[in-house]
């Protein structure tokens, strides 16, 4: 224990006095986020490496979902939620004053929990925006935008006859495969993935991480889940998160999954991973 | 399981005993609930009848008064004036104006003339006025509908005998020439068109002024404004001022639209200086009053709609780095807007059968031209209503039944607007 304290003090120390060499898509310096007066995430710090998909596991309630919002500053929208330390995207702290959440929210994209299209036509889904971010095309360029981007989330198939249908119409996993469109078209530089397929049965399922794969090469992934089958699979790299005494959700390990899963340093990782705990 | 021969390797009951005595143990316990659920059935019965009778006993009511049998009396008889072969209604209009100088005074028929030449009248018109002007049909007695239907035979013998020389026609008090004629002192000639036009001028402030407003405010309260204790004592009075008593904002209305805005709600610095001008007694007092009246019935119905906008929603068009601005406008509208026009619609008809506040604020009660524009005087169709009900002569309650039968004619028609609107907004979106 009091090597893990000064461990972080270490860290901490390091984070403050070297600035970020801009390799990783994100990092997180002593992130703390509280709501209201409970901490419920502290100094969480964790470097996601480019193009690669990193999975966040844990128990309910460790803080997984409130770390990944506060990369594209989500929490924001929770009146009582306070965020401290910083989050660099690319060398730049989204939390600094001058920096627009909207703005933020552009370059990482997020893909959530459950699938909650427009309801809109497929069409509107992924035109709309493209439109509130300047697109000024004629509706060719638009039609070939909705065209292209549904391939890359291949789902064009599927829905190339009912382009003008409901977004709605469309089955739980396609709705799921359409939010990630959706987000793809506004070319973010990140995508987070909060439980995407917990609400979808196992072929959906299966889609939707074939997907990742696939976009795992021009994106960087973060995904939120709660199946480690699931993290094993289809991520690069794992962070485990679980709680404290106070019901603070921290940073617990962090490493490529091979290694996490195979040969964890810390007991709890492989207590939980193993199914003994959680 | 040959223990047990009764029953199948399940565990099933196999012989009719064991079933009957099986099905008993449930028994007791469901007569007595049956009997609950058959009372309350019963009572909520009961409670719908009673909506369904207080409602058809106001129709037939209303019915009741706006039509029946009318004991008219002339002046002078029709037939009389036309002693030759023509009766009055074939007469053409020179003859009938000829007629109609040789039983009225100079003046008057001068004054008809400048109103408007008999050269350019119908035959029609021509024939009315010699109606109203010579023979003057006056009722001297009216019936209503069920008493009319079922003393039919003794109503005739009667008027044959009290009023010598009357006509006793059944008469529908609701008729075309009530729609479109202009107040009169004599109800047989009164009609509800100042009356129509005025509440439709009121409603149309009340549109304009009361929307946007509204749904502007909800929005406010809902999307942007922070939980401070300020914003929670705004919220806190909004929600009871919407259960002001309507006649507490006739006072405001007259305190403050008609006296302290009074350059401005009678037009004066508009430089309208309408000859009929009531010193701020306007259309315009009476509309904003009501869209007060009604503002925070439609905040806090609007801030209701836009709250049922699933969440889910916002985030996902956060999401994609949309603005504030964005989301509100391309996603939490569109999907309030069902929500909030109904509640926005039902709150006009509200403010479509208001009475009370009118009165304060200083509606007109006779008026007998159009208004002509937001700086006239102004009657409404309760108003109108409410002062022909208590005039003493039988005839003006049977013209409020009919009043009455527009005003709610016109009121369902507002509501099933909001339903239309409703059922046609919800289908595009989903």
């Amino acid at each position: 224990m009091k090597i893990d304290i000064k461990l972080s003090a270490l860290q901490a120390g390091l984070a403050s006095s070297k600035k970020s060499n801009g390799w990783h898509s994100i990092e997180a310096r002593n992130l703390n986020v509280f709501y209201g007066d409970f901490l419920a995430v502290k100094d969480v710090n964790l470097n996601v490496e480019r193009q690669k998909i990193t999975a966040i596991i844990g128990p309910s309630g460790c803080g997984k979902s409130t770390v990944i919002r506060a990369f594209n500053r989500m929490n924001d929208l929770v009146p009582i939620a306070r965020t401290e330390g910083e989050v660099l995207f690319h060398g730049q702290n989204i939390y600094a004053e001058e920096v627009d959440p909207v703005e933020v929210r552009k370059r990482i994209g997020m893909v959530f929990q459950k699938p909650n299209p427009f309801p809109k036509s497929i069409y509107e889904n992924i035109a709309w925006g493209a439109r509130i971010n300047g697109f000024k095309g004629h509706r060719a360029d638009l039609d070939d935008l909705v065209e292209s981007t549904l391939k890359s989330a291949a789902l064009w198939d599927e829905v190339k006859d009912k382009l003008n249908q409901s977004g709605l119409s469309l089955s739980g996993g396609q709705q799921q495969r359409l939010c990630i469109a959706r987000t793809i078209a506004i070319k973010p530089d990140i995508i987070l993935m909060d439980e995407p397929c917990s609400a979808l049965d196992p072929i959906s399922t299966l889609k939707i991480e074939e997907l990742m794969r696939d976009l795992s090469v021009d994106y960087t992934i973060i995904i939120v889940t709660h199946n480690m089958q699931q993290a094993a699979r289809v991520s690069d790299f794992t962070a485990f998160f679980t709680l404290d005494e106070l019901r603070a959700g921290f940073l617990m390990e962090y490493g490529p999954t091979n290694r996490i899963f195979m040969n964890p340093k810390e007991k709890v990782t492989e207590d939980y991973i193993t199914g003994r705990f959680g | 399981m040959s223990a047990n021969p009764q029953r199948d390797e399940f565990g099933n009951a196999q012989s009719g005993q064991t079933e009957a005595t099986n099905r008993f143990i449930f028994i007791p316990n469901l007569t007595s609930r049956h009997r609950r659920g058959r009372i309350w059935a019963i009572v909520f019965l009961a409670s719908t009848i009673v909506g369904v009778i207080a409602l058809t006993a106001l129709i037939v009511t209303i019915l009741n008064d706006s039509f029946g049998y009318a004991a008219i009396q002339f002046t002078v008889q029709p037939e009389t004036l036309a002693p030759g072969e023509k009766t009055l209604e074939q007469m053409t209009c020179p003859e009938l104006a000829s007629l109609l100088e040789e039983n009225i005074s100079p003046n008057r028929f001068r004054q008809i003339q400048s109103e408007k030449p008999f050269s350019e009248r119908t035959q029609r018109e021509c024939y009315e006025l010699v109606i109203t002007e010579v023979a003057k049909p006056k009722a001297v007695e009216t019936w209503p509908l069920f008493y009319s239907l079922q003393y039919r035979h003794e109503l005739a013998l009667y008027v044959e005998q009290k009023y010598p020389g009357s006509e006793l026609v059944f008469r529908s008090w609701i008729s075309k020439d009530f729609i479109s004629s202009h107040q009169s002192s004599d109800p047989l000639l009164a009609g509800l068109r100042t009356a129509i036009l005025g509440s439709l001028f009121v409603i149309a402030i009340v549109i304009v002024v009361a929307f946007p407003v509204g749904i502007a405010a909800a929005i406010y309260l809902e999307e942007y404004a922070t939980q401070s204790w300020i914003n929670r004592v705004i919220q806190t009075n909004i929600n009871n001022l919407a259960g002001v008593p309507s006649i507490i904002y006739g006072m405001l209305g007259l305190a403050f639209f008609v006296r302290a805005l009074e350059p401005l709600t009678s037009g004066t610095i508009f430089g309208a200086t309408v000859s009929t001008t009531a010193n701020g007694r306007t259309i315009l007092s009476a509309g904003l009053t009501l869209a007060l009246l009604i503002l925070p019935v439609i905040i806090i119905n609007s801030q209701e709609a836009i709250r049922a906008v699933p969440s889910s929603l916002r985030e996902a068009s956060y999401g994609m780095g949309a603005t504030k601005w964005q989301t509100v406008w391309y996603h939490v509208l569109p999907n309030a807007l069902p929500g909030i026009l109904t509640g926005a619609i039902l709150s006009v008809s509200r403010a479509f059968g208001e009475t009370a506040p009118l009165v304060v604020v200083g509606a007109s009660t006779f008026i007998t031209y159009d208004p002509g524009n937001i700086f006239s005087k102004f009657t409404t169709i309760p108003i109108q209503i409410y002062q022909w009900t208590s005039r003493p002569q039988d005839a003006f309650r049977n013209i409020a039944g009919a009043a009455i039968i527009i005003l709610l004619v016109l009121l369902l028609t507002l509501n099933a607007t909001a339903i239309l609107l409703r059922t046609r907004f919800s289908r595009r979106l989903i």
